[in-house]
């Protein structure tokens, strides 16, 4: 009896779930993949024609091949954040975690306010005008280290309280400077926590959307958000159009949790449970 | 979210190194915080200072004119902006409850023995990772009053579903509960880790002494899911207070001012060219976020010493 509750419960739960959080992503492919009157009636139906990979052709090469500079900024934006997030939280965090001083006080304190302060807008874009960053592509990674230092922090952080300190005397003894004690011994320890951080922010960045538009506003070096949003008003017509451009962002993330799923979710609660 | 516990925890490996203090300090350069700390001081301490004096002044990003609290003044007397305000706590509140309560709801539900849990859960969770405008397009598109697949679907039920993004009474809660859509599967995994983490005695106690499956929700997994618990309501009023990108996606504020939030009219300022009366709004978002998470964290910090 027992069971059978569970069956019933399990397949119920699975049609609730189905329609609550597939029908959106089945609408978004269906949509993508109508022609531009059919999309139009923005109805929930398989398309009588697919014309998917036409859809996404014309999405690309929408506006001068928009949609490509934007992912190919995105990708630099995102792969160069992430390269520089991890190296200098890593070392942060390892100093914090393993040299108790007057200073750990205020480093843990500035941490905890990087998770927590919104970021001031316009002085932001005051600062980057000052330092001629302003609307650069440059500027714009500066700011995505900045406000994810916080987090990879506590993650490195975490992790590295798990590595024995003996291992670090064994390299002292064995004459390992502080430098290549860090980037020989412990670094390469980290991997798996590394693997975690570098999945959590790729996904925050690619998909982040205001600052780039706080910080990187026009065309030329739009990111892939900012282009999608901003083909909302150009498209408004094409409903097609726009929704094979929202799959085509859409389509990194699925990869990345198709093949990640549980890495992800690891990622994401870790340090969570103990408060 | 950890920090205090964790800063406590690390002071007592150090008694291994009293052999030779001094030397062993030094293979810890300060000097490793150094990149990081001059990236994080220009772009976001001096950001942030320095809002609290700009946000007394009137300012085009060249030239100041310090003219004391007309900002504050200002930002408190239009009725437009103060709705922000309003809504920007509603918002908070909304989509915090709504996903602490279903997030627990589903958790459970995953965590009893169900077929397909794998499947469920990852289908729960995979709108974390979706892009937040995607998101927000693809629901103004389904919340359309008419022709939106939703109101559709009620229509066959024989509901009349409301006008969601267009009518003003709907349109923020229209976008809560959006948010809610997508941020549930990491309250969901959230209390997840923490319902696998109780000890199975405690549940095989509670069988012993017959309790039914509703004490052994309140008595076990409720009080022993409570970090679990902390961190989802922490992490949910952060971001609903901060709230921009969805907003700004499904509504950019409107019908009128009805749907704007703090952060959307911090934006608009921004747009208009008033810099002074943007840079008050943060101020007064910072303010907000600051009294509301800081105190709620140390209560519930407190509260883990005395259980």
């Amino acid at each position: 009896m027992r069971t059978k509750t569970h069956l019933w419960l399990g397949l119920l739960g699975i049609v609730l779930f189905a329609v609550v959080f597939l029908v959106p992503f089945a609408f978004i492919l269906f949509t993508a993949a109508k022609t531009a009157t059919e999309a139009g009636k923005l109805q929930f139906s398989l398309p009588t024609t697919w014309t998917l990979l036409q859809n996404f052709g014309d999405a690309l090469r929408a506006r001068d091949y928009m949609l490509i500079i934007a992912f190919i900024n995105s990708i630099v934006l995102t792969v160069a954040s992430i390269t520089a997030l991890v190296v200098l939280s890593a070392m942060v965090a390892y100093v914090l975690q393993r040299r108790e001083s007057r200073w750990s006080g205020l480093v843990n304190m500035l941490v905890l306010s990087g998770l927590i302060i919104p970021p001031a807008v316009v002085p932001t874009v005051w600062v980057l005008q000052k330092l001629g960053l302003f609307k650069t592509l440059t500027g714009l990674i500066f700011i995505e280290i900045a406000f994810g230092l916080s987090f990879c922090i506590l993650l490195f952080r975490a992790f590295i309280a798990t590595i024995p300190r003996d291992l670090d005397e064994a390299a002292i003894i064995d004459g390992a400077g502080p430098t290549r004690l860090f980037f020989k011994v412990i670094f390469p320890l980290l991997r798996s926590v590394m693997v975690t951080v570098i999945i959590v922010q790729s996904v925050a960045i690619f998909n982040d959307f205001a600052n780039p538009l706080y910080f990187l506003p026009g065309d030329e070096n739009a990111t892939v958000q900012l282009t999608v949003f901003n083909f909302q008003s150009q498209f408004n017509t094409q409903y097609n159009l726009l929704f094979a451009d929202i799959l085509l962002i859409t389509i990194p993330p699925l990869l990345l949790f198709l093949f990640l799923n549980r890495r992800i979710v690891e990622g994401m609660t870790a340090g969570a449970v103990k408060g | 979210m950890s920090t205090e516990v964790e800063a406590r925890q690390t002071v007592e490996p150090a008694t291994t190194t009293l052999a030779a203090p001094a030397r062993n300090k030094s293979h810890y350069p300060y000097w490793f915080y150094l990149p990081a700390a001059v990236i994080f001081f220009v772009f976001f301490v001096v950001p942030t200072f320095s809002s609290f004096f700009f946000s007394l002044t009137r300012w085009d990003l060249s030239d100041w004119e310090f003219i004391g609290l007309e900002n504050y003044v200002a930002f408190f007397q239009e009725s437009a902006l103060l709705t922000g305000l309003k809504n920007t706590l509603i918002y908070a509140l909304v989509t915090c409850g709504l996903k602490v309560v279903l997030g627990m709801a589903l958790a459970l539900l995953l965590t009893s023995p169900i077929i397909a849990k794998g499947f469920l859960r990852s289908v729960a969770f995979f709108p974390v990772l979706v892009s937040t405008i995607g998101v927000g397009l693809t629901f103004q598109v389904l919340m359309d009053p008419s022709n939106g697949l939703i109101n559709k679907s009620l229509g066959v039920a024989g509901i009349e579903g409301p006008a969601w993004l267009v009518d003003p009474k709907f349109a923020l809660l229209s976008v809560a509960l959006v948010d809610v859509w997508k941020g549930v599967g990491l309250a969901t995994v959230i209390f997840i880790a923490g319902i696998v983490s109780i000890p199975r005695e405690y549940f095989e106690a509670s069988a012993v002494d017959g309790a039914s499956a509703f004490q052994r929700f309140r008595r076990i997994i409720l009080p022993l899911s409570k970090p679990a618990t902390t961190t989802v309501i922490i992490l949910a009023l952060i971001g609903g207070l901060r709230s921009f990108d969805l907003i700004w996606a499904m509504t950019r504020g409107g019908p009128g001012f009805t749907s704007d939030v703090i952060a959307s009219v911090i934006y608009k300022q921004y747009q208009a060219g008033f810099y002074g009366l943007s840079t008050a709004g943060n101020v007064v978002l910072f303010l907000l976020v600051t009294a509301i998470v800081f105190p709620l964290f140390r209560f519930f910090t407190r509260q883990e010493v005395d259980l």
